[in-house]
């Protein structure tokens, strides 16, 4: 007893030394969502193109919401990605184009390409708060019934891809008939 | 070498009374129709923190996104809100990250009664310790019968 009493103190010293050490690999960066298993927030705007748009625009099967803005390198990166899944018609893409100006975003889409079903306009960054968007890019799985299910903050390239969104989409389409 | 040792101890002082809010707030241009809205935005605003910039508050970020949270904030206090009710709106798409100070709820009682465990656990530990080391001297001080004989014995022969 008393030996275990000599040794406490250092059991205890190992047990936080492993237990912050895995806390210098925490993403603190991305934060938790309030929104998930939560519907999408109501909204009433115009797209990118100038037409208006509503909830009942959404698709409805699963569907992926991208936040991007002219102005957000990572989005560039993350563009291929977007580009590939619509050419092969995996699943539909509808952007929010976040803090941008219409002029700005019609240009992006016409040098870089258009992935998005349509893009939402959001230039006061409202429907981004509704959202709880904190910066671009930041995409969001959304389910058939316009739940929406998991949130993947900065860069989505084709490991994020692989790794994270076809287990998520997998799950969806397991649990829930499309 | 210690006197600047000292020096800087006191600049770490002094550091500590400083006001970090103070220097940096960011300037808006909103308009308020009492004083006491407008201290109830800078409040909400000094105590809500940066979702993006993440050790800044809103009040003395330059990010997007604080930037348009000081609007909605302005926007529900002219509007009539509640301090609660803001805070409602803040916690229902931003979380427990948006407090500085975090709400009391299942999910964050253990960051507000850790501290006081440790305290506790110290003060059971020093506790014990001190327990210990008087039972230690108690009996190293106080001789039974046997050795008392045997010190008056030593002192006897010594004279």
């Amino acid at each position: 007893m008393t030996r275990f009493v000599f040794f406490l103190p250092v059991i205890v010293f190992f047990a936080l030394a492993v237990l912050l050490w895995q806390g210098l690999f925490l993403d603190t960066k991305a934060l938790p969502s309030m929104l998930i298993d939560k519907p999408m927030p109501e909204f009433a705007l115009t797209t990118v193109d100038g037409e208006e748009v509503t909830n009942v625009d959404l698709p409805d099967q699963i569907f992926l919401l991208n936040i991007w803005g002219s102005y957000c390198l990572p989005c560039l990166i993350e563009h291929p990605t977007f580009m590939r899944l619509a050419e092969e018609g995996e699943i539909p893409v509808v952007g929010v184009n976040y803090r941008d100006r219409q002029g700005l975003a019609v240009n992006w889409l016409g040098e870089n390409g258009n992935p998005f079903e349509f893009s939402i306009l959001d230039e006061s960054g409202r429907f981004g708060i509704d959202l709880g968007v904190y910066g671009a890019p930041e995409t969001y799985l959304v389910d058939s019934d316009g739940v929406i299910r998991y949130r993947h903050v900065s860069v989505l390239d084709e490991s994020v891809w692989r790794e994270e969104f076809i287990p998520a989409i997998a799950e969806l389409r397991g649990g829930v008939s499309l | 070498m210690s006197k600047l040792n000292l020096f800087f101890c006191l600049f770490l002082v002094l550091l500590m009374f400083g006001n970090p809010r103070a220097s940096v707030a960011q300037v808006d241009t909103f308009e308020f129709q009492t004083t006491e809205q407008q201290q109830r935005f800078r409040k909400l605003s000094d105590e809500l923190r940066c979702p993006m910039c993440q050790n800044t508050n809103l009040s003395g970020s330059t990010g997007g996104v604080a930037q348009d949270l000081r609007r909605e904030i302005h926007r529900m206090i002219v509007e009539g809100l509640t301090d609660v009710d803001i805070e409602e709106f803040m916690f229902d798409r931003y979380g427990d990250f948006i407090f500085y100070k975090p709400r009391f709820r299942a999910e964050t009682a253990v960051l507000w009664f850790a501290p006081i465990l440790f305290l506790l656990l110290g003060f059971a530990g020093g506790y014990i310790v001190w327990l210990k080391s008087k039972k230690s001297v108690d009996e190293s001080e106080s001789l039974d019968a046997s050795q008392l004989n045997r010190l008056n014995d030593l002192l006897d022969s010594k004279q």
